[in-house]
């Protein structure tokens, strides 16, 4: 079995990225329970936290492909 | 290139035993060059390149003709159209640049918006299937227009560069943070928010495109060639998921159109805020 060693790199990085990822939009999933009608506005901060906590996992992808070579 | 991905190789160590034609060749990067016309030169029209000049032609053809006739009643066509414009509109420009200064900003989101999203789903529209995005080269040149405008409309707003400079660290900070804040501050501005724009997108299109690739290239492969009947279930069993993952990629697809286009928001409101 062949294989490059960044891929499994890359797993590990997207674990973090993963957990925060679930933590943000079960945060978001708790405050529209609570209250419905802040939705709007809950909604453009959970995607702006998911993008600078996804940011994280897509350096390491990019990455796992920089020093594949 | 031999780009080997994991699930490719759980694949591999399912056929061993499976004699093939040099057996399965794992899908990989190489599979997003496709020059069209002009063979291997550096000004060869690409697939992604058609996809490009087309969608831009359609969307232009589509918005002008719905503009140019417009109803009080609306036909199918205006209704999407003005449910596109709305959400731009409302839920992504008023929301967050707010009610004063999202005006002139609309045009730009609006074309973001429209254009990545049907290049975007162009990636699993049946004989396209090419998501422009996953070259690099297209979304480092609409986060080069993001980044020019947030950048001018930042330095116009604050008068000049150095107050947009000063102004990049919060005010009453200790004196001995302000030149942390200010390096921390000027990477994000500068560098990290440019850079995770465009990997964002490019990094979705491709890996979703790659996982396509690979559940239903290995699919195929384990159908025809595998040796016994339950290789080839689980081959059909990959070709399933290939269809379950299309889905999935649909709303990713709109996920990260949207994405791109809230982020471009955020940053000019950022840059046309008074304070930090």
């Amino acid at each position: 079995m062949t294989g490059n060693i960044t891929f499994l790199g890359y797993g590990l990085a997207a674990i973090g990225p993963g957990i925060g990822v679930g933590l943000i939009f079960a945060a978001y999933l708790n405050g529209v329970a609570r209250q419905p009608e802040a939705r709007g506005m809950l909604q453009t901060i959970a995607f702006t936290g998911m993008a600078l906590t996804e940011a994280l996992a897509i350096l390491g992808l990019v990455f796992a492909f920089v020093f594949k070579g | 290139m031999s780009l080997s991905v994991v699930p490719a190789h759980v694949l591999q160590v399912g056929i061993a035993a499976a004699e093939g034609d040099g057996g399965f060749q794992a899908p990989g990067t190489a599979d997003f060059y496709w020059p069209v016309f002009g063979g291997d030169s550096n000004w060869a029209i690409t697939r992604p390149g058609l996809v490009m000049f087309s969608s831009v032609a359609i969307l232009a053809w589509f918005f002008v003709t719905v503009a140019g006739k417009l109803t009080i009643v609306p036909n199918k066509r205006q209704w999407m159209a003005e449910q596109a414009y709305g959400f731009v509109r409302n839920t992504i420009a008023r929301d967050v640049i707010g009610a004063k200064d999202f005006k002139p900003f609309i045009p730009l989101l609006f074309t973001l918006f429209t254009l990545i999203l049907f290049n975007n789903v162009m990636g699993v529209l049946p004989f396209v299937q090419f998501p422009t995005f996953s070259r690099i080269a297209f979304p480092i040149v609409l986060t080069l227009i993001v980044y020019i405008v947030y950048h001018t409309v930042a330095i116009r707003r604050k008068h000049g560069v150095l107050p947009y400079l000063k102004s990049l660290v919060p005010s009453g900070l200790p004196g001995w943070l302000i030149p942390i804040m200010f390096v921390l501050e000027f990477l994000t501005y500068f560098f990290i928010r440019p850079l995770t724009l465009a990997l964002r997108l490019f990094g979705n299109m491709l890996a979703g495109h790659l996982m396509l690739l690979v559940f239903i290239l290995g699919g195929e492969y384990l159908l025809i060639h595998g040796s016994s009947l339950f290789i080839q279930f689980s081959g059909i069993l990959g070709l399933a998921f290939g269809v379950v993952m299309t889905f999935f990629e649909l709303l990713v697809q709109f996920l990260q159109a949207f994405i791109f286009t809230l982020l471009t928001a955020l940053y000019i409101s950022d840059a046309v805020a008074e304070h930090h």
